[in-house]
């Protein structure tokens, strides 16, 4: 197994003491099947007790070690050390406050997720005693893409309109609202419009597309959020040009 | 939600005005934006045509003359270049916006993009046809 000596630049902040956040430069012995994960955990176990940051489940399911490894939005478990030059940077996921270290403050995310109702709103009350809710293949490939998303964050970190406009509800909180708009057993699509067709929703995204290129799990957020547009578009003309047509 | 929260959460400022610099993504994005200003400057050319139009064959053909001059050129070139690149960056991106399920599988994105070029082809011979 070979070895590689490897200098892991980790911006590191500690709100009890640091005014800005700074730079703390580890040497890292990595082996060639290391990510970058394998080597924060090296230096929380070895070298430094006090470097704070997320993961669990170190193989690309949980979403917690998203951070931005040379600038560019990771999940720390997926990226290969080998892939990378002997000097890597580690930072905090970008467009989200610093908490401590690579921890961020993800509370506004939650709050954008929980908005949308990601979750089945049946069309109608049905007893149990009726029997579950079927689907065909073709109903489910319509939107089994988007049950993919693992809310790693990323796809925020990459989005510049999310870090120019706080307010943007934001890459993944949408796809999901799309995902269950485009499930045949739902019937809440009414609800989300509210939220996902709004100003702060929608429309602040320009498709600048990172949100989709950085997504490890390959949902494209970008594609669903320009359906919503296409198809909250279509509502509007029915709304105005064909009242007398229902939804 | 938001007990756990620091109370002095460090928050990075981004530039309003240049933070798309040095990032290839958000640098390809700008390009595909700002490529429409040649769209914009082209119809301020063909509103100048009409005009000429109107007031003339002898403002028609100086019209035609500033058309045919090295500047009228480098204009059009400009503007082609501009408008292939714009419409390019855009078709690339349709499949994403207009996924198109058949059955259990989607369309190839390829035969999505193929459909636009095919349209651009179908309209650019009729104004062709209509010119001659």
């Amino acid at each position: 197994m070979s070895e590689r000596q490897i200098q892991l630049e980790v911006l590191r902040y500690n709100p009890e003491t640091d005014s800005e956040p700074r730079l703390q430069t580890y040497s890292v012995p990595c082996l060639n099947e290391w990510v970058v994960l394998d080597a924060l955990n090296y230096v929380k176990d070895n070298l430094d007790t006090t470097l704070s940051y997320r993961w669990s489940c170190h193989m690309a399911v949980c979403g917690s070690c998203g951070m931005m490894i040379n600038g560019e939005p990771k999940l720390a478990c997926k990226a290969f050390i080998r892939e990378y030059a002997d000097q890597i940077r580690v930072e905090p996921l970008a467009n989200f406050p610093i908490e401590r270290d690579l921890v961020t403050a993800v509370e506004d995310f939650i709050a954008k997720l929980a908005s949308v109702k990601p979750y089945l709103i049946p069309k109608e009350d049905k007893p149990i005693e009726a029997g579950e809710f079927k689907q065909t293949p073709t109903e489910l490939k319509k939107y089994k893409q988007y049950t993919l998303c693992i809310n790693c964050m990323l796809c925020y970190a990459a989005c510049p309109q999310y870090g120019l406009v706080p307010e943007f509800l934001g890459p993944a909180a949408i796809a999901l609202a799309h995902r269950y708009n485009q499930d045949s057993r739902d019937g809440g699509r009414d609800q989300r419009q509210e939220v996902i067709a709004s100003h702060e929703g929608v429309w602040e995204c320009s498709f600048v597309g990172a949100c989709s290129e950085v997504c490890p799990k390959h949902v494209d957020p970008a594609g669903a959020l320009q359906q919503v547009k296409i198809a909250s578009t279509i509502d509007w003309y029915k709304e105005h040009l064909m009242p007398w047509v229902k939804k | 939600m938001g007990e756990e929260m620091s109370s002095k959460p460090y928050i990075r400022e981004i530039s309003k005005t240049n933070w798309f610099y040095g990032q290839p993504r958000y640098m390809r994005y700008m390009a595909r934006e700002v490529t429409c200003i040649f769209i914009f400057a082209y119809t301020f050319l063909l509103i100048w045509a009409l005009r000429a139009l109107a007031n003339g064959p002898e403002a028609y053909q100086a019209f035609l003359a500033a058309l045919n001059s090295p500047l009228g050129i480098l204009f059009n070139l400009a503007v082609l270049v501009g408008v292939v690149y714009h419409s390019i960056s855009w078709f690339s991106l349709t499949p994403q916006a207009m996924p198109l399920q058949r059955g259990e599988e989607f369309v190839p994105g390829n035969l999505i993009i193929g459909a636009h070029y095919g349209g651009w082809a179908v309209v650019s011979l009729i104004v062709l046809f209509l010119g001659v």
